[in-house]
């Protein structure tokens, strides 16, 4: 057998490709249930994170379960999209991506937390590195931040990593996103800086890039709620 | 089971004297990335391990029929299935656990210690050395990660695996946790201590001096 021929060469190459995307393929195949229940106990984990409870991946879905009453998807002018209500992962508002614009409207969720309604709503957006995304949850007067969580693909530790801490997502609670009316969100400034007319946090110092990235993520990704939010304001 | 002088060395070598790490300098790039706390670190020394023992049996089996002009994609090939069959158990397995190593598993293709391995030893050598030969280098990598993890997490968080180690009245006395051992600079001198104190023990690893 001649090692050094060329259809030999090109044979052997052919077939071991083939014989490894068939082995992948199975793979993937057989292990991909358990990777998509890890995705959305992670994504109920990081929905309960924003209504400030730090649960274990065992109890998160049981937790899940208690507190979201309800989730649907609204069209752009904030009312409820008809037939898109279900919690669980097979339903609409679970299921769709907040940044796909051929998608039917946009996912929110309802949480009852010690009596009172809270809307969470999930925001994507870009850091220095790569994408960030999190969930914010608001008060029924549509304007009051409960709480806040972030997360990230590859921020740089210690700086721009920092959006995760509890003391960074701290500061956004109790903020107002509306004022005087309209839609403001909330701004991530420089330490030591204000904004006029609208509520502040502190940016991370060293981590200037993601903090504008956060302040960014805020103003679109809610700013795309802002008429279900105004319509829940002008409610009270 | 008797092992022989050679298969011995091959399994034994990589721990001590053939140390991928602090003698060969390999592998240097995930030590500082996913040694800041210890549980990443081990399941990064058990992946490693893994796949460069099975990617050296693969690879000893098939030497006798690669061709020569594309051994080296054939070695990264086996190498990248490899690597993707522990990424997605790790994924279907450990979640958590795959989200703190994220890109460093994907980079465990481009790990030195096992293209050097399958390059310069499983195509000369039959699978069962080959075997014992990547299980040595793998533990050889594993237990540097392993040990600059354990130092890293416990004096950069006061932690072990996640758990409390440094009591609260320490902290209560005045002791801090030191912020510099979460940065990737502290693995590399931890990495430069651990090679100072093995060469102070093997003079013949000491290189001349003019």
């Amino acid at each position: 057998m001649n090692r050094e021929n060329s259809g030999y060469t090109i044979l052997y190459a052919s077939i071991m490709v083939i014989i490894v995307a068939l082995g992948l393929a199975f793979t993937h195949q057989a292990l991909s249930g358990r990777q998509t229940a890890n995705v959305n106990i992670d994504k109920m984990q990081q929905i309960l994170r924003s209504l400030k409870m730090d649960v274990s991946a065992a109890e998160a879905q049981k937790r899940y379960d208690e507190l979201v009453q309800n989730a649907y998807l609204i069209n752009p002018d904030g009312k409820k999209v008809e037939g898109s209500e279900g919690t669980t992962p097979d339903d609409p508002a679970f299921s769709t991506d907040p940044d796909d614009e051929t998608a039917a409207g946009l996912p929110v969720y309802e949480a009852v937390v010690e009596g009172s309604v809270k809307y969470i709503i999930p925001m994507q957006g870009t850091g220095l590195w790569g994408p960030i995304w999190g969930y914010l949850s608001v008060e029924a007067d549509g304007s009051t931040i409960y709480g806040a969580e972030f997360g990230h693909q590859g921020e740089t530790p210690g700086l721009g990593a920092e959006i995760v801490t509890p003391s960074f997502r701290g500061q956004f609670v109790g903020k107002e996103l509306i004022k005087e009316g309209t839609f403001r969100s909330v701004a991530v400034v420089k330490s030591g800086q204000t904004a006029a007319g609208r509520d502040y946090v502190d940016g991370i110092s060293g981590g200037t890039i993601t903090s504008k990235g956060v302040d960014a993520m805020l103003l679109n990704s809610v700013g795309k709620y802002g008429n279900f939010l105004m319509n829940l304001n002008a409610a009270r | 089971m008797a092992l022989s002088a050679k298969t011995k060395a091959a399994l034994l070598g990589p721990l001590n004297k053939n140390n991928p790490v602090i003698v060969q300098v390999l592998g240097i790039c995930s030590a500082l990335a996913v040694t800041s706390k210890l549980e990443p670190a081990l399941v990064m020394a058990v992946a490693v391990t893994l796949v460069t023992a099975f990617g050296n049996v693969i690879i000893s089996l098939l030497r006798k029929t690669i061709p020569t002009r594309i051994r080296i994609i054939v070695q990264l090939v086996v190498v990248a299935a490899l690597v993707t069959i522990v990424s997605e158990v790790l994924k279907a397995f450990a979640y958590d656990v795959n989200k703190q190593l994220s890109v460093f598993v994907g980079l465990i293709v481009t790990n030195c210690i096992l293209m050097g391995r399958l390059e310069a030893f499983a195509l000369g050598n039959g699978p069962w050395p080959s075997f014992l030969d990547g299980i040595g280098n793998g533990l050889g990598y594993g237990w540097i990660l392993v040990t600059v993890g354990f130092f890293r997490e416990l004096l950069g968080s006061g932690k072990l695996l996640g758990h409390q180690v440094i009591p609260q009245c320490m902290y209560d006395a005045g002791y801090e946790n030191n912020g510099l051992m979460m940065l990737a600079p502290m693995a590399l001198i931890l990495v430069a201590v651990i090679i100072w104190v093995h060469r102070a023990r093997n003079k013949d690893l000491q290189e001349e001096t003019n």
